[in-house]
């Protein structure tokens, strides 16, 4: 009695999952399909599935109007940018707060995340004000602190909970060993916390790429990134529905790969067998 | 390199919580000394100050006639060998062992020759090159002492380095490090739990409860001239038993005490404050006491323990609470016999009624020519 139930319970939740799983990735499904669409076919009722002529001509014809490699080169320099920088503060942060905790330490974490409860427009003029007085509008370097400081408690907090696993016997056996703090954290806290500090620099590498807000915002034709890529296929000349989704492609298509590429790493643990 | 460690009133409390009041400690060069107590009684907290891994909140703690009490870990010229191992998961046993080294400054020529002597000592050299989680148990506990060793510290610390080990490797390693002891007379300050541990490794056995030293002394110390209930309960295993006592007559050649049976028992003890009438304990361990026809306790065995060189009776008696005897091997007694047992009143301690013990009118030849030192608390 008991196996069939869990055999049929077991089905159940597994269908349930792919269910889900469908209907998350349907829309980006939607989306590549629909860029290997004519216009036309783009907007047909009903709407075609599989069944329609593939074509490639919106890639072409997006490529020819805009110069998507200098987007995409600002999303890399900004997202690359925004996460090194942050990682910088972020790893000093993270390891005071896991191995040498004070009194208010939950309170700062607590604190730092509350930041991320505020919408950002409420923080827009002063921040557009600032970078007009400044001269950092369509700048990079600009763009790169605005992101670096958007994700930052995101980086620390990721970095605190990995840190936090790391037994602390193995740092005061570094220190024991005659370990500078510097060089702890060079030789031994880092190199442990390998798989932390990646899926940490890919989680803020994909914030920072899909961050659209600022962007936008702060943002012409200089410093855009590609989210002002996809933007700038929306509005003025009507929906082209089939480039819209070239582009979107385009795009997405360098982080997916990225993703599915670190996967595996990033599950990996390091850990076992130092401590038992 | 010597190490002399001297502890001065050393103290540390975590906020409002006092851990360990005031601790006055002298440790030798070269002596084997082992803290030990019941958890939570403060011997990691006190290891770790003498480290340098917890600051002192009050105190001198001097190596070497110097304070080093402000000084990092780093340079306070120790080793520790940690419970858990505590091993660099991503270096090879050759990095973990020579990490120490290379923090130095060491050249990499030196590092190698000295990782290689130490590991031919701990029988590493087949597995320099493998990780740590390649090892097993006691390998990984050899790689933590080698990382200790090639650093030629003043003092090498152990914090319960064999309670991770099964049995039979437990004593393999505490073998170990003896020899290690005896090969390289460096001082060595070592904390367990485990009383056997520390009878058999140490010079000295400082014992500590509630972060106070109950007593410090040889292991022979600690066994025939116990300062008091805490020490005497503590060392020796099976524990001593304890029977509540009143005393008869206190004179200059013992004190005589009557058990609850009836029977009166004269103890060699100095009287000091005891008068008749008082209160006392008197305190005798299993392998003093022998059953014989003519004994003065008697009762009913409960469980009779055969471990094939000695049998543990359990007795207990309408008078006296539940008390353990060690008997012989082949002693024939089972389960629910009635059985007579005899005290020998030269092996008794007697404790007055805070506790303290009588100092006994005659010294154990192999006990310490100096009397033990107390805490005042």
């Amino acid at each position: 009695m008991a196996r069939a139930y869990t055999a049929q319970r077991r089905i159940l939740t597994t269908v349930a999952a792919w269910i889900i799983g469908f209907l998350i990735f349907f829309p980006i499904l939607w989306m590549v399909l629909t860029s290997f669409k004519t216009e036309l076919e783009a907007f047909s009722t009903p709407p075609k599935f599989l069944f329609f002529d593939w074509t490639l001509e919106n890639f072409g014809v997006v490529q020819e109007r805009s110069n998507y490699l200098k987007f995409a080169g600002n999303s890399i320099i900004l997202s690359l940018g925004s996460t090194l920088v942050g990682l910088v503060f972020a790893v000093p942060a993270a390891w005071a707060m896991a191995f040498s905790p004070g009194k208010r330490t939950k309170d700062l974490l607590m604190w730092m995340l509350s930041t991320k409860m505020m919408p950002p427009v409420g923080a827009l003029i002063p921040i557009y004000l600032i970078f007009r007085n400044f001269g950092l509008l369509d700048s990079r370097g600009g763009l790169i602190v605005v992101l670096f400081l958007l994700n930052l408690p995101i980086i620390v907090w990721m970095l605190f909970t990995y840190f936090k696993e790391i037994p602390g016997e193995i740092l005061e056996a570094s220190r024991m060993d005659g370990a500078t703090l510097w060089r702890e954290i060079v030789y031994v806290l880092t190199p442990m916390a390998v798989p932390g500090i990646a899926s940490t620099l890919l989680l803020n590498f994909i914030l920072a790429w899909n961050e659209a807000f600022w962007t936008l915002n702060l943002t012409t034709t200089e410093a855009a990134p590609l989210t002002a890529f996809i933007a700038s296929y929306s509005s003025p000349e009507g929906l082209f529905w089939a480039k819209l989704s070239a582009a979107s492609t385009m795009a997405v298509a360098p982080i997916l790969v990225l993703g599915w590429f670190s996967q595996r790493q990033l599950v990996r643990g390091l850990t076992f067998g130092a401590v038992k | 390199m010597s190490g002399r460690i001297v502890l001065k009133g050393v103290n540390k409390s975590f906020g409002d919580v006092t851990i360990i009041p005031s601790v006055d400690l002298e440790i030798d060069d070269g002596q084997f000394v082992v803290f030990v107590g019941p958890s939570g009684c403060g011997k990691s907290t006190l290891l770790r100050l003498i480290a340098g891994l917890e600051d002192t909140t009050g105190g001198r703690i001097e190596i070497d006639g110097v304070d080093v009490s402000d000084v990092p870990p780093a340079k306070r010229g120790l080793s520790m060998v940690f419970q858990s191992y505590a091993l660099y998961p991503h270096m090879s046993v050759r990095g973990n062992i020579g990490f120490g080294l290379k923090m130095a400054g060491a050249p990499a020529n030196v590092i190698s020759q000295k990782v290689e002597k130490a590991a031919a000592t701990l029988n590493l050299t087949n597995y320099l090159d493998r990780k740590p989680r390649q090892l097993s148990g006691g390998q990984r506990q050899r790689v933590a002492i080698g990382r200790a060793i090639v650093r030629e510290p003043k003092a090498f610390l152990f914090d319960e380095p064999l309670s991770n080990l099964d049995a039979a490797l437990r004593v393999q390693m505490r073998l170990e490090i003896a020899q290690l002891h005896e090969s390289l007379a460096t001082t060595m300050i070592y904390v367990t739990h485990d009383q056997i541990e520390a009878m058999t490794l140490a010079d000295k056995i400082v014992v500590l409860n509630a972060g106070n030293i109950e007593q410090a002394g040889s292991p022979l110390e600690l066994y025939h001239h116990p300062v008091n209930l805490f020490v005497a309960g503590f060392i020796g295993s099976p524990k001593m038993n304890f029977l509540a006592t009143q005393v008869r007559t206190a004179g200059p050649d013992g004190v005589t005490v009557t058990l609850p049976g009836g029977r009166d028992v004269r103890v060699p003890v100095a009287a000091g404050a005891l008068r008749p009438g008082d209160k006392a304990t008197l305190g005798v361990r299993p392998e003093h006491l022998k059953p014989t026809a003519s004994g003065e306790l008697v009762g009913d065995v409960i469980v009779a323990e055969r471990l094939g060189g000695e049998t543990y009776l359990y007795i207990r008696s309408a008078a006296e609470p539940l008390f353990v005897v060690q008997a012989d091997g082949d002693n024939p007694t089972r389960v629910h016999d009635r059985v007579a047992v005899g005290i020998d009143p030269e092996t008794c301690h007697l404790f007055d009624a805070d506790g303290r013990s009588l100092p006994r009118l005659q010294r154990h030849p192999l006990a310490d020519t100096r009397p033990a030192t107390q805490q005042a608390h």
